[in-house]
């Protein structure tokens, strides 16, 4: 159903810095990175996008390590197949709108 | 030990926004807020500046919290359903919601509260309107105000600015919903107590 609807920025950019396991201060920071401090990541909109994103079973919340009270979390296999899709969604888009303005460009 | 001083001020639920204003502007000038309680604010001295101040409607939660405090937060108080935050400027910019979705949902949250209380009064003064209290148009008087918040809460969705075609569609969906059973809540308040005051000698039913 949903899965085939657009990810917003936030989830896009959520899922691909849950990759590779990070916290919530973490992402906020490589979101802010990935996008060049164009995409600012407000923590009550992390906080809620990230259980949303846990309950579809996008990303899972990992056991807490010894003496951290973070919690860390990571991209699904689901999530991953989701991650790609978009990726080849946007990738239509952006090859339909050179190949459409291309020469106005150049 | 800071200086500190309290101020007194009531703000209604729906104004959530200029409350946070207000604090924002006493930390411009000195003065962050330290605690909270009904109607009562108390600041302690800061560099002006020094400290941005948020505030969000949120069920009370540890996991939350830690949340926060992980990004450089600081949770200074909170008061029923509101949580107070201060995050020192150097820290980095502090926002609660950035995205439409969000603010929405938070929108919504508010709403739900007040629905549920304004519906517990309505309920509340008609019980008492029937029985030998006299107290029930002050429940009456009281739903209908929380329905009022209710419709200005609803109202702030569709600010100009931040009107997206999320927010556009959820408009059109919930102005059917939501501001006629405001309106509804508002005219049936006007019009019950008398009724239920004659009818009031009459049973003594539910008490």
């Amino acid at each position: 159903m949903d899965e085939n609807i657009a990810l917003t920025e936030t989830t896009y950019y959520i899922l691909l810095s849950l990759y590779n396991p990070a916290h919530g201060y973490g992402i906020m920071r490589q979101v802010e990175e990935l996008s060049g401090g164009r995409v600012h990541l407000a923590a009550g909109t992390l906080y809620g996008a990230l259980n949303t994103l846990c309950e579809k079973e996008w990303i899972i919340q990992l056991p807490y390590e010894e003496g951290s009270r973070k919690k860390e979390y990571q991209l699904t296999d689901y999530g991953l197949e989701i991650l790609m899709k978009e990726i080849e969604r946007l990738k239509e888009l952006v090859r339909n709108g050179e190949l459409v303005l291309g020469g106005i460009r150049e | 030990m800071k200086e500190r001083k309290t101020e007194y001020r009531w703000f209604w639920v729906w104004d959530f926004e200029k409350e946070e204003e207000w604090l924002n502007e006493m930390a411009a000038s000195g003065w962050v807020l330290a605690d909270v309680g009904f109607c009562r604010y108390t600041f302690e001295r800061c560099e002006p500046g020094e400290y941005t101040v948020r505030l969000e409607n949120h069920a009370y939660d540890e996991t939350y919290v830690d949340f926060m405090r992980d990004t450089g937060a600081e949770p200074v108080g909170r008061y029923f359903q509101w949580i107070y935050f201060r995050k020192p400027v150097e820290m980095g910019r502090f926002d609660l919601f950035s995205d439409i979705d969000s603010r929405i949902s938070h929108l919504d949250r508010i709403g739900k509260s007040l629905a549920m209380i304004g519906g517990a009064n309505l309920l509340i003064g008609i019980v008492n309107s029937f029985g030998p209290s006299h107290l029930g148009w002050v429940n009456l008087l009281c739903a209908t105000l929380l329905m009022y918040g209710l419709g200005r809460i609803h109202g702030e969705k569709g600010k100009p600015g931040e009107r997206t075609q999320t927010s556009r569609i959820i408009e059109v969906f919930e102005t059917g919903l939501q501001d006629n059973t405001a309106v509804f809540f508002c005219v049936c308040n006007t019009f019950i107590p008398p009724v239920f005051i004659e009818l009031k000698g009459k049973c003594d039913i539910l008490r």
